[in-house]
């Protein structure tokens, strides 16, 4: 991968524009998808076992997850399934003027339904307010909860958390 | 003294996989293990692992730990624990447990001492408050302490970024994390969970000095060039409780060294190494070595290290025939294959097969 992500740890929208894991924007357009992050040759492949609809492949254990655009109906089974936190859901058509981001999450306290949240980008920059819309908590997720925020369609390419909520002791 | 057919030192996560293989096979084995409860180092691993869906990857480092214990109690396999390995004389093992020394006489002996903590040293690296990143990552996970709450780490391969992480999940700051290379040394996707929540990460940095009476209460950081000279004029100081030293491991040979075993040094795993050959078996007979002793690696690769010595040392003392060895060993030596595959993995395979090859040659000029 180019210099700038190995020396920032902060991937740019080119670096991700060629990683197979991302969706095209037509795709993201016409609903819920996967959008995987991953970019390194790691031994590494989760994601596919965690797909119900065999939407990833990962060519090879090194081989970088390769999404079906086709096939992957954006339920967000992968996202707390990836140990690399890399996964993330976009649903671009959440509202008129919203696209919903989903994201894992493992620090307490978690946000709740309807909080008011800072919205970060990949280099922990807040970007813009969000909303929250699901927090996800499951057996199978182990500990890894996923939560969803509408932002601003504008953000849809640049918000991938939340800032961490304090008050936790 | 107790007589068994494998004595494995250290019950990490490589000599679980030893005991568990040997003993599964019919060998007699009795575990060593300094600590009080075994599982080494990964009952602190919080973290989901990577690897393959069809083995441990997306299973939490303690679950796999845990995984293990069940298999241990599965099998008859005794455990001597609280107890420090001192001695070695031929096959004659000394342990020391609360002032008693124990004798143990083994036919086989499985080496998985795992490896210690690198520290590099700076202006007031002695003051308290500064210690090793896998230290921090057993008082947090572990004990439950929380080393300080502005917190610096030092060195960004994998331990430094996973301990980071945790770090912030404990509710401690991480004010920067400085990496003397130009680039980071671990996974990219660790490195990004660090960044989305806002922590530096600054390659070509170092540190310079770390300040305090009684305890560490500021450092300052300097940019290097790419000769490792400081560049006067880019300091910077944080106040910070805790620097943490995530600057590599280096392999506990100390009593592989005392068999015999030829080692060599090798920087890609930490140091000076037991020369082995592709069963684990070092340059002297009956000895084998697994896990960080063998080269520092990850718990995956460690577990199966671990695995292949069992079977091995097994097979020659004729528990298990040749070929069904051969079929377990193959299993095991494709899927180290794997974990030792790709931009961060390739690298250790090659080392791996020059350990292997210099080990083959030793024995065969011997013979």
């Amino acid at each position: 991968m180019n210099k700038g992500y190995e020396a920032t740890g902060v991937l740019s929208v080119e670096d991700l524009g060629k990683a197979p894991g991302f969706p095209s924007e037509e795709r993201m357009k016409k609903g819920p998808v996967a959008v995987i992050e991953c970019v390194q040759d790691i031994p590494c492949n989760p994601c596919v076992a965690a797909c119900p609809f065999g939407a990833i492949n990962v060519e090879t254990l090194i081989g970088l997850p390769e999404l079906d655009e086709e096939k992957c109906i954006g339920c967000g089974s992968c996202i707390a399934h990836c140990p690399g936190l890399a996964i993330f859901l976009v649903d671009y058509n959440h509202s008129e003027t919203h696209a919903l981001i989903s994201f894992a999450y493992e620090f307490l306290p978690l946000p709740k339904v309807g909080d008011i949240v800072d919205a970060t980008d990949r280099s922990g920059r807040v970007v813009t307010k969000g909303k929250v819309i699901r927090v996800l908590e499951k057996k199978d997720f182990d500990h890894t909860a996923v939560i969803s925020i509408a932002v601003l369609k504008e953000y849809v390419h640049d918000v991938r958390g939340i800032a961490f909520l304090k008050g936790g002791e | 003294m107790i007589a068994t057919d494998i004595a494995v030192i250290g019950g990490g996560p490589a000599g679980l996989g030893a005991a568990i293989e040997a003993s599964k096979l019919g060998a007699k084995v009795i575990i060593v293990d300094e600590n009080k409860d075994i599982g080494g180092q990964l009952f602190k691993q919080t973290h989901k692992f990577f690897g393959s869906y069809k083995h441990y990857a997306g299973v939490r480092g303690f679950e796999i730990g845990e995984r293990l214990l069940k298999d241990v109690e599965k099998e008859d396999i005794k455990l001597q624990l609280n107890s420090t390995a001192f001695e070695l004389f031929g096959n004659e093992l000394g342990v020391i447990e609360n002032s008693n020394i124990e004798w143990i006489k083994a036919k086989k002996v499985i080496f998985s001492c795992g490896a210690s903590e690198k520290v590099i040293h700076f202006p007031g690296w002695t003051l308290p408050g500064i210690m090793g990143a896998g230290g921090a990552q057993t008082l947090i996970n572990v004990h439950r302490v929380l080393p300080g709450k502005k917190c610096l780490m030092i060195g960004s391969g994998n331990v430094g970024l996973v301990v980071s992480y945790q770090l912030l999940q404990a509710g401690a700051d991480v004010v920067a994390l400085v990496e003397a290379l130009p680039k980071i040394g671990g996974y990219g996707v660790h490195a990004s969970k660090l960044r989305r929540f806002g922590v530096p990460i600054l390659t070509s940095h170092t540190i310079k000095e770390a300040y305090g009476y009684d305890k560490v209460e500021s450092a300052t950081i300097v940019s290097i060039d790419r000769n490792w000279k400081p560049i006067p004029g880019t300091e910077k100081t944080y106040d910070v409780d805790v620097i943490c030293l995530a600057v590599g491991l280096k392999p506990n040979i100390e009593l592989p060294l005392m068999a015999g075993c030829e080692t060599t040094y090798v920087s890609l795993f930490g140091g000076r190494v037991p020369l082995h050959d592709e069963n684990m078996e070092t340059t002297a007979e009956g000895f084998y070595v697994a896990g960080d002793t063998a080269g520092v690696e990850e718990a995956d690769t460690a577990i199966d290290e671990g695995r292949l010595s069992g079977i091995a040392a097994t097979e020659a003392l004729g528990y298990v025939s040749v070929d069904e060895a051969n079929n377990l060993k193959t299993e095991i030596r494709e899927r180290l294959e794997g974990l030792r595959s790709g931009t961060f993995g390739e690298h250790r395979m090659v080392a791996k097969q020059q350990l292997i090859q210099k080990a083959n040659y030793l024995r065969g000029k011997r013979s």
